[in-house]
């Protein structure tokens, strides 16, 4: 009898590549370019604030000065977009997409947050997403997605007028920019916090099982 | 749980020592994530100081010449800037330049004579009533500066192709070059000095233009960012040799465009 075989698949979680290698390349190097855009981009703000009043302590910042700060934002871009164009392109052509985050129904974000901050979410089984992790990876997808069309509209209002106007403005698509950049540093604390709850989930995604 | 229903009642030892051994493994792993989860952590790996270092420096000034190129392409030569009402206008519109508005230079317009040179047929030099007797335009459109915010302006003067055709310009040479009274200098390619909407600017908001914005010209193009708008322009010259600019050879990206 092959015991191990057996117990090889009973084991499934811990053996398997859960996170195929194109997964984790892809998001450590979109970890990488979110981490520079966001410290150069902060450095920029500071250059004229948004929100009046409000700066963000230089310290905290990447490049030095405003034309380091744009030269590091417009040098990471390159980097975001065409890794966020590949993990799209790579989750719509393996089906990873419909796969892993859907079904998703609302009801079912509420009652697995409800169970997560009553502490009584399993995290035992990391190759599936429960539905809170289901939201939330979604959603820093197409935050990213508004992330860099509107840096396109201020970066180049006038030669994309469409885009301009979507986001109701340079000026405005300014403030959009901002409040993108405000939900994904948010995002990026919990992830992290998750994280730091649930180690085995930092190794998945370095190992990929 | 499920891992527990399916494990074998017998003890397979081979199998048991990789488990072991994986979860003995596991601590230092753990300890290894919690560094390389700081920031700190991340510089560390990487081996250098991330802005400091020289390599780095002229990394992001190849990306950054790279961006002019991708700029290029990207820059429609017949897409229009908006334009805005006179109700729109930013007042006081705000003045920007690398010294304080008392420091802005005193041109005096009666013996002033613009200098043209470079890949020009014509290069005999203008004074002001000339210039004003070209064909006049004008626009009320946005400002928008390098640091972020921008302001609704109107400014007028002659279409800057207008001038370039003027001069004989060489209109397949690669760049227009200007000198300032300020010290200020700058240079753009040659599809956006023929842009309809850039202007070689002598008004502000129907007046003479001030000192403060420019005297006794500026160029206007609602298409480059604020910087990339020189004033109290002396010199104009053609060429396809780079001629850099002011804030340009400190960072500033040179092509600037909106």
């Amino acid at each position: 009898m092959s015991t191990l075989q057996q117990d090889t698949s009973g084991m499934s979680h811990g053996r398997k590549v859960v996170q195929p290698l194109w997964i984790r390349a892809s998001h450590w190097l979109n970890a990488v370019a979110v981490i520079l855009m966001m410290l150069s981009g902060w450095r920029i703000y500071d250059a004229s604030p948004v929100f009046r009043g409000f700066v963000i302590p230089s310290g905290w910042t990447l490049g030095g000065w405003l034309g380091g700060a744009l030269q590091w934002h417009f040098a990471a871009m390159w980097l975001l977009v065409f890794n966020f164009l590949f993990y799209l392109a790579m989750n719509v052509a393996t089906g990873r997409l419909w796969a892993r985050f859907f079904p998703l129904s609302p009801l079912s974000i509420v009652r697995d947050l409800v169970a997560a901050l009553r502490g009584r979410l399993s995290h035992a089984d990391l190759s599936h997403y429960n539905a809170v992790q289901k939201f939330a990876y979604l959603f820093a997808i197409v935050d990213i997605a508004v992330l860099i069309l509107s840096g396109l509209a201020i970066w180049k209002s006038v030669q994309f007028p469409l885009l301009r106007e979507l986001f109701g403005g340079y000026d405005f698509a300014r403030v959009v920019h901002f409040c993108a950049m405000a939900l994904l540093a948010g995002f990026v604390v919990v992830h992290v916090v998750m994280v730091a709850l649930v180690p085995r989930s930092l190794l998945l995604m370095i190992r990929g099982r | 749980m499920k891992d527990q229903k399916s494990k074998p009642l017998t003890i397979d030892r081979a199998s048991l020592l990789i488990d072991v051994r994986r979860e003995l493994d596991v601590p230092a792993r753990r300890l290894f994530g919690k560094r390389i989860l700081t920031l700190g952590g991340l510089a560390m790996l990487t081996g250098c100081s991330l802005s400091d270092d020289k390599s780095v420096e002229t990394f992001l000034s190849r990306v950054s010449r790279f961006n002019d190129t991708v700029q290029g392409w990207l820059f429609d030569p017949n897409k229009l800037a908006p334009t805005y009402t006179e109700a729109e206008i930013t007042r006081p519109f705000p003045f920007n330049a690398f010294y304080d508005v008392d420091e802005a230079p005193v041109v005096n317009g009666a013996d002033f004579r613009l200098q043209v040179g470079g890949l020009v047929r014509d290069n005999r030099r203008w004074a002001l009533p000339e210039l004003y007797a070209l064909p006049q335009a004008e626009q009320i459109t946005r400002h928008i500066c390098v640091e972020g915010w921008s302001a609704i302006g109107r400014w007028g003067g002659t279409p800057f192709s207008e001038f370039l055709k003027r001069v004989g310009a060489d209109t397949t040479a690669k760049y227009v070059g200007f000198r300032c009274a300020d010290d200020y200098y700058e240079s753009i390619d040659m599809a956006t000095a023929l842009h309809p909407q850039t202007l070689l600017a002598f008004t502000y908001d129907g007046q003479q233009l001030p000192p403060k914005y420019g005297y006794p010209m500026k160029l206007r193009m609602p298409t480059k960012l604020g910087y990339k708008n020189p004033k109290h322009i002396m010199e104009i010259f053609v060429t396809n040799t780079y001629p850099g600019g002011y804030w340009v050879d400190q960072g500033y990206n040179w092509f600037g465009g909106s």
